[in-house]
């Protein structure tokens, strides 16, 4: 306990001297940094922060040093998590190589692998996408078709996926292909990695409602893949994408927390006003408060089951976090839409219209509600 | 900055706590309180018990001859009590009472009293409400002084154990007029007073309530808790308190009627499948136990921080109630219709906690009052 608390004077100390007073500010989408070949850092701030924490390996800060992490315990990377809350301090990097492919590849990949990719990843060097779902299996997600053929020392890869975040900007792919059409459906998937650059990869946005595409469809011709580009055993894929479906459903489920966002109440105050000390709508003061309240229980609940697990080792809530984080984000939305009025209908670039359109996908992607619903009533309540 | 997750001593509290009620004071013995008409509303060799494990005696510093647990081990023992629906002076005396007496008493006021309430030996019940709907600024009740005397002329109701408490605590006003904060005070107030009336109020949940009129009731400013005029801040931290002790109630409530819904999901067979097989059910009962997963989580924060860090205790109380409140509301409601005909029959268990969960979603604040609560002390 005691070392816990030199630590946090530590951090604390050393965040107030290093963390740019830009990068405490309130942060939207754009201003996240997600690295990679391609990025364009939006201030010299937000690259000096990067290069700050990457040299202190705390953009992973539980990563063995060896990787580019930290070697923090969990205990500290709460705290380090907490102090920066209490800054409202930025994450300096974000995104699929850091919270997906790279746990999973800390967990289940070669030594070789490691060595590859973790330590570009702790630099935001690679920026990875996702290839998961297809035209035809989405909440069906094992029942996928892209197929990839053993050429000896290689796999050559035909399909399509979609629903690909960020294809067009992401530098690597970790993709699910079926190794095996013999076996069951969950017993012939493999998790394999490959370069975007790769011959025979052609990415296609898709316009969504909002008007942005964050999503592409992927087309996969004669693709070329290494064998050693396998994580985990062959035809052991499904077991690594149930791994990675609970990151990101925690992912997901976490979202609209990040540090540095402004509390729903004082979005409130500032749109509405105060009428007596009151916000001026009293069914937006109701409602305001009821979403402001199942916030903090959803932030408590991540936090009793992170220290839950640390004790025991012992959780199954992802998909709880999931289905109410995301349905929690999409009230949030349309509390903002009603908070402002006619206001946030006006269309122009990144207005509150496009955020609140946008969340609509909260609750589809990463599997629907209705999944995670499914999810909890099958393996923790044990029904049907 | 404790963890969420119990210490190994707050395990041993709910483990010993869940073995006794589980065996002495389950829906049954509610049920015979009720059908026996037994006029205290609970079995005082149940009572007895609870004093024998000390539990009076948790929330007592060991200087007074408590026990000094955390508020956090009580609320697992209130927890476990909402879901065996045990009937007891526990919350009224041990929670609330010595709360108020613990943050308003002088040192003589404790010295004396605190002793006798940790060995079971006094029973307490704060008189607060004076209307249906619970608002503590609300105090009607006067008390004017007459010399070195204060003279008590008006009513309250909804008192918890009022019928039988030894010692009520009051509040009153001294100055100002209702609604006011300021004006309020504490006043320690026998309830075999001349001049207090008290009559039973049997509520829907079968337990113990009152109202009691007081006659120009004459005490000795000794009787003072806390200080004159400034009664609600006392008042305010204790109803804090009260409401996070009630939140791990209707966490209890809600946990065991879900549990038993959950279990009747896989029993029941209709079209020849077991009805938990249809997904219209399964997704209802995963958004409940969605909900009370996060009452645990608000529950627990809320019992650490009346331990740890008593500067967020009014907004985790008022979040905890409120968001305990509407699980147990759920919880009661799908448990009634999730069992079907016989959730309606009063042979099963089902009724009985529908309706102590709504006696104590309103006791010292329904939902609404708490969100309200909530955004004023969030500053909208």
């Amino acid at each position: 306990m005691q070392e816990l608390s030199q630590f946090r004077r530590e951090v604390r100390g050393w965040l107030e001297e290093n963390c740019p007073r830009n990068m405490r500010e309130p942060m939207l989408e754009k201003d996240v940094c997600s690295g990679g070949r391609n990025f364009k850092f939006q201030s010299d701030d937000q690259k000096r922060w990067l290069a700050l924490m990457v040299d202190r390996g705390w953009t992973v800060p539980t990563w063995p040093r060896a990787y580019g992490g930290g070697d923090l315990s969990q205990d500290e990377a709460k705290v380090l998590r907490e102090e920066m809350a209490r800054i409202t301090a930025r994450p300096p990097l974000q995104g699929m190589g850091v919270s997906m492919i790279g746990p999973a590849i800390l967990e289940f990949g070669s030594e070789a692998l490691k060595q590859q990719h973790l330590p570009a990843i702790a630099r935001g060097e690679i920026r990875w996408c996702q290839g998961y779902s297809e035209p035809n299996f989405g909440s069906d997600l094992a029942g996928l078709q892209t197929r990839a053929l053993d050429h000896g020392d290689h796999y050559v890869v035909n399909g399509q996926k979609v629903w690909t975040s960020n294809a067009d900007k992401a530098d690597w792919m970790f993709c699910l292909v079926r190794t095996d059409t013999e076996v069951s459906k969950h017993s012939g998937i493999s998790l394999v990695l490959f370069d975007m650059q790769s011959e025979g990869v052609t990415v296609r946005p898709i316009r969504l409602i909002s008007g942005a595409s964050p999503f592409c469809e992927t087309f996969l011709e004669n693709v070329r893949v290494e064998k050693n580009q396998v994580v985990g055993a062959a035809n052991n894929g499904w077991n690594i994408a149930k791994y990675l479906l609970t990151h990101e459903r925690e992912m997901i489920g976490g979202i609209g927390t990040a540090s540095g966002a402004r509390t729903l109440g004082e979005d409130a105050i500032e749109a509405v006003g105060l009428s007596n000390g009151r916000l001026a709508d009293d069914m937006l003061r109701h409602e305001v408060a009821a979403w402001e309240v199942d916030f903090r229980c959803h932030q408590l609940t991540m936090e009793r089951v992170r220290d839950e697990i640390a004790a025991s080792g012992v959780g199954n809530t992802s998909a709880m976090i999931k289905y109410y984080g995301t349905e929690m984000n999409m009230r949030r939305y349309e509390l903002l839409m009603a908070l402002k009025g006619a206001d946030a209908l006006v269309w122009e670039d990144d207005c509150e219209a496009q955020r609140w359109l946008r969340s609509k996908g909260n609750s589809i992607e990463g599997g629907t509600s209705e999944i995670q619903l499914n999810i909890i009533s099958k393996r923790i309540l044990g029904l049907g | 900055m404790e963890k969420l997750v119990l210490t190994d001593e707050e395990q041993m509290v709910r483990e010993s706590a869940s073995a006794f009620l589980a065996e002495q004071a389950g829906p049954d013995e509610l049920r015979k309180l009720r059908d026996t008409a037994e006029p205290s509303g609970f079995a005082s060799e149940t009572w007895q018990e609870m004093i024998r494990l000390g539990w009076p005696a948790i929330l007592v510093s060991q200087t007074e001859g408590g026990l000094g647990f955390s508020h956090t081990a009580m609320g697992q023992i209130m927890e476990l009590s909402g879901g065996a629906l045990a009937c007891s002076p526990l919350f009224a005396t041990a929670v609330a009472g010595i709360s108020a007496l613990s943050l308003g008493g002088n040192d003589a006021q404790k010295a004396r009293l605190l002793p006798m309430v940790a060995a079971g030996e006094l029973t307490l019940a704060l008189a607060i409400d004076e209307g249906g709907r619970h608002e503590p600024t609300n105090v009607a009740l006067t008390a004017k002084r007459n010399g070195g005397d204060y003279v008590l002329s008006g009513s309250k109701c909804f008192v918890v154990d009022g019928g039988f408490a030894e010692q009520l605590i009051v509040s009153v006003r001294t100055s100002g007029v209702p609604g006011d904060a300021h004006g309020i005070s504490l006043f320690l107030v026998p309830r075999n007073a001349p001049g207090v009336a008290v009559t039973r109020t049997p509520l829907v949940d079968s337990r113990n309530a009152a109202t009691i009129q007081f006659d120009k009731v004459t005490v000795d400013r000794n009787q003072l808790l806390g200080s004159l005029d400034n009664g609600m801040a006392v008042l305010a931290h204790s109803l804090d308190i009260a409401n996070v002790h009630l939140s791990a109630e209707l966490l209890g409530i809600s946990n065991e009627c879900f549990q038993r819904t959950l279990q009747y999901l896989k029993e029941r067979k209709q079209f020849g499948v077991m009805i938990g097989a249809f997904q219209a059910l399964q997704h209802r009962a995963a958004i409940l136990w969605t909900e009370i997963e996060l009452c645990k989580s608000v529950v627990l924060k809320a019992l650490r921080a009346l331990d740890d860090t008593p500067e967020e205790a009014a907004l985790l109380s008022s979040m905890a109630k409120a968001k305990t409140c509407q699980a147990a509301e759920r919880a009661t409601n799908e448990g009634i219709q999730m069992h079907g005909g016989i959730g309606m029959t009063d042979d099963f268990d089902m009724g009985f906690f529908l309706k102590r969960a709504r006696v104590v979603q309103m006791l010292y604040g329904d939902r609404r009052y708490h969100l309200s609560r909530c955004a004023a002390l969030s500053g909208y």
